[in-house]
């Protein structure tokens, strides 16, 4: 029991201090992915309920290919793909040894992926709103951006939050994955202190109690900001 | 993680609407400029995989209009292809085999689960909860972790059951972590598309006088198993697309064969047909799955 108190401490021979900042990468590439997901699946959302074909099949063709490849094999191809691709544009400037950072190759995966999800949460929002919004805001002559922005997006959020917050759990439990490409998360961790200690059940028993924990935060925290979203209806 | 979708006011369907939609506006409006132009960054990446492709694995096209037909004259040399093409299909093949088996054998498991989460025992439906609040709460990489090397620590007691030798095999463990969290997710497939049946459909049967389990076997599960389709479906390619996990302990899917390719020639195409491959493997299923739908709901659509 002792052995087991040293192995988590904070310091020279506990792994403490290193899970926790795996768990401080893990939470910040969740956070960092975020932002640049929602505002894709936004846009997303928005093509593919355009009358234009040509911006639905835009949309279309990007969630039929981030939603059908595996994450793995996204967060490969963007690490190893986007290395490449950098590589040859800087050579033609001379520059050579570039890198991509793991870090930013998972935060763009994430993104993609989390994107093309979130776009189809967007999209059955949007279905929820009637078509009297649209032409009552017309009505009081607002402009199609100011719609948008006041009459539309604040609905938007009420309605498609409980799905964005699956998607946010799901993103959070999929940060796990950087892992393999070299990034310092609470898996990455949890690995090096399972080899070390020859403890592996522990550590990662440990680690998966740290995700629950994340998940739990998050659903409170989401809830709230549900109750926010709602603050406005009756209650009934 | 809990079920928050099923309490919102989110509608299933969109509203009835009696309006035509708007005919689409002639000229270039700002929509189809943007919306042409991405959709021609899409043209030029996928023929920049093509011509990648086309360059790696050394194909040459001459054109020999005055030595008759056939006037063109193709050549490859895929060096790539011949050496890992197959290790590509064989990897392929283990993907299928490892979704099968835990999608077969998790919905197998997630039938007790579905049960006890159901049940108005507090300590089955606590039991039931927790497992798969842990299944659904977690990475499946930590799953994966968890199962293959944590089977180390108990190696003695393993060893003194006779069940060491499961353990110590990849395979096996990949199968048994990812039946274990399919069967979480079914559970909850099944036990969602159950309690949300309506509850006249249950009050309607008492009232004709059939006993409640025959209102379970020919009522309720029947309607259940329709709502559930969709859900089936899309817990079918999460697991393909989770499947590719199972690489990191080392077992040769699809990813894995990939991996290795990658690593022994460090050529990128590698990854394109894995991409391919993978995306053909989830669109098919997708298409056959949106068969099966519409031919089971036939009777309701009009």
């Amino acid at each position: 029991m002792n052995d087991i108190l040293v192995m988590l401490s904070f310091g020279p021979d506990g792994w403490g201090d290193q899970i926790a900042a795996g768990v401080y990468i893990t939470v910040t590439l969740a956070l960092a992915s975020l932002p640049l997901g929602l505002a894709t699946g936004l846009v997303l959302a928005l093509a593919k309920k355009s009358a234009e074909p040509s911006l639905r099949a835009w949309a279309d063709v990007y969630t039929t290919i981030f939603r059908g490849l595996p994450e793995l094999l996204t967060l490969f191809l963007v690490y190893y793909g986007g290395q490449i691709l950098i590589q040859e544009v800087l050579s033609v400037f001379g520059v050579t040894n570039f890198e991509v950072s793991a870090f930013f190759a998972g935060m763009i995966a994430l993104s993609l992926v989390f994107s093309s999800y979130a776009s189809e949460a967007f999209l059955s929002a949007f279905r929820g709103i009637s078509q009297g919004q649209y032409e009552g805001a017309h009505a009081l002559g607002l402009s199609k951006l100011q719609t948008l922005r006041l009459v539309i997006l604040p609905q938007l959020i009420r309605l498609s939050l409980p799905a964005l917050g699956n998607l946010w759990l799901i993103l959070l439990k999929e940060t796990s994955l950087v892992s393999i490409i070299g990034l310092n998360d609470i898996i990455r961790y949890s690995n090096m202190a399972a080899r070390t200690t020859k403890e592996p059940f522990l550590f990662f028993s440990i680690a998966c109690a740290i995700y629950l924990v994340l998940a739990l935060i998050s659903s409170v925290g989401i809830s709230r900001l549900e109750k926010w979203t709602k603050r406005g209806e009756a209650p009934r | 993680m809990t079920n928050s979708v099923t309490n919102t006011a989110l509608p299933d369907t969109a509203e009835p609407t009696n309006q035509k939609p708007e005919p689409p506006k002639k000229g270039w409006t700002f929509g189809r400029v943007v919306g042409n132009f991405l959709v021609t960054l899409w043209i030029i990446a996928g023929l920049g995989i093509l011509y990648f492709l086309v360059v790696r694995n050394n194909v040459t096209i001459n054109f020999n209009v005055a030595e008759g037909f056939p006037w063109v004259d193709l050549s490859a040399d895929p060096k790539f292809l011949q050496r890992y093409g197959m290790k590509l299909l064989e990897g392929f093949w283990v993907t299928l085999q490892v979704v099968g088996v835990s999608v077969l054998l998790g919905a197998l498991l997630s039938v007790p689960i579905a049960a006890m989460r159901m049940s108005n025992v507090k300590a089955f439906s606590v039991i039931a909860y927790a497992y798969v609040y842990f299944f659904r709460g977690t990475p499946m990489l930590a799953q994966v972790f968890l199962i293959y090397y944590g089977a180390g620590s108990f190696m003695h007691e393993l060893r003194d059951m006779g069940l060491w030798s499961f353990f110590r095999d990849a395979w096996n463990c990949a199968i048994f972590a990812f039946t274990l969290n399919t069967a979480a997710y079914q559970a909850e497939i099944m036990r969602g598309s159950i309690q949300n049946m309506p509850k006249g459909q249950w009050e309607a049967a008492s009232a004709l006088g059939l006993p409640r389990w025959l209102t379970f076997w020919k009522i309720i599960l029947p309607q259940a198993l329709i709502v559930s389709l969709r859900p089936y479906g899309n817990e079918i390619i999460l697991m393909i697309k989770g499947s590719a996990i199972v690489s990191i302990i080392t077992i040769l899917d699809l990813m894995g064969e990939t991996r290795r390719a990658f690593s022994r020639t460090y050529d990128f195409q590698a990854y394109v047909w894995a991409a391919i491959m993978y995306l053909v493997m989830v669109e098919t299923l997708r298409r056959i799955w949106n068969q099966l739908e519409a031919r089971l709901t036939r009777h309701l659509q009009r």
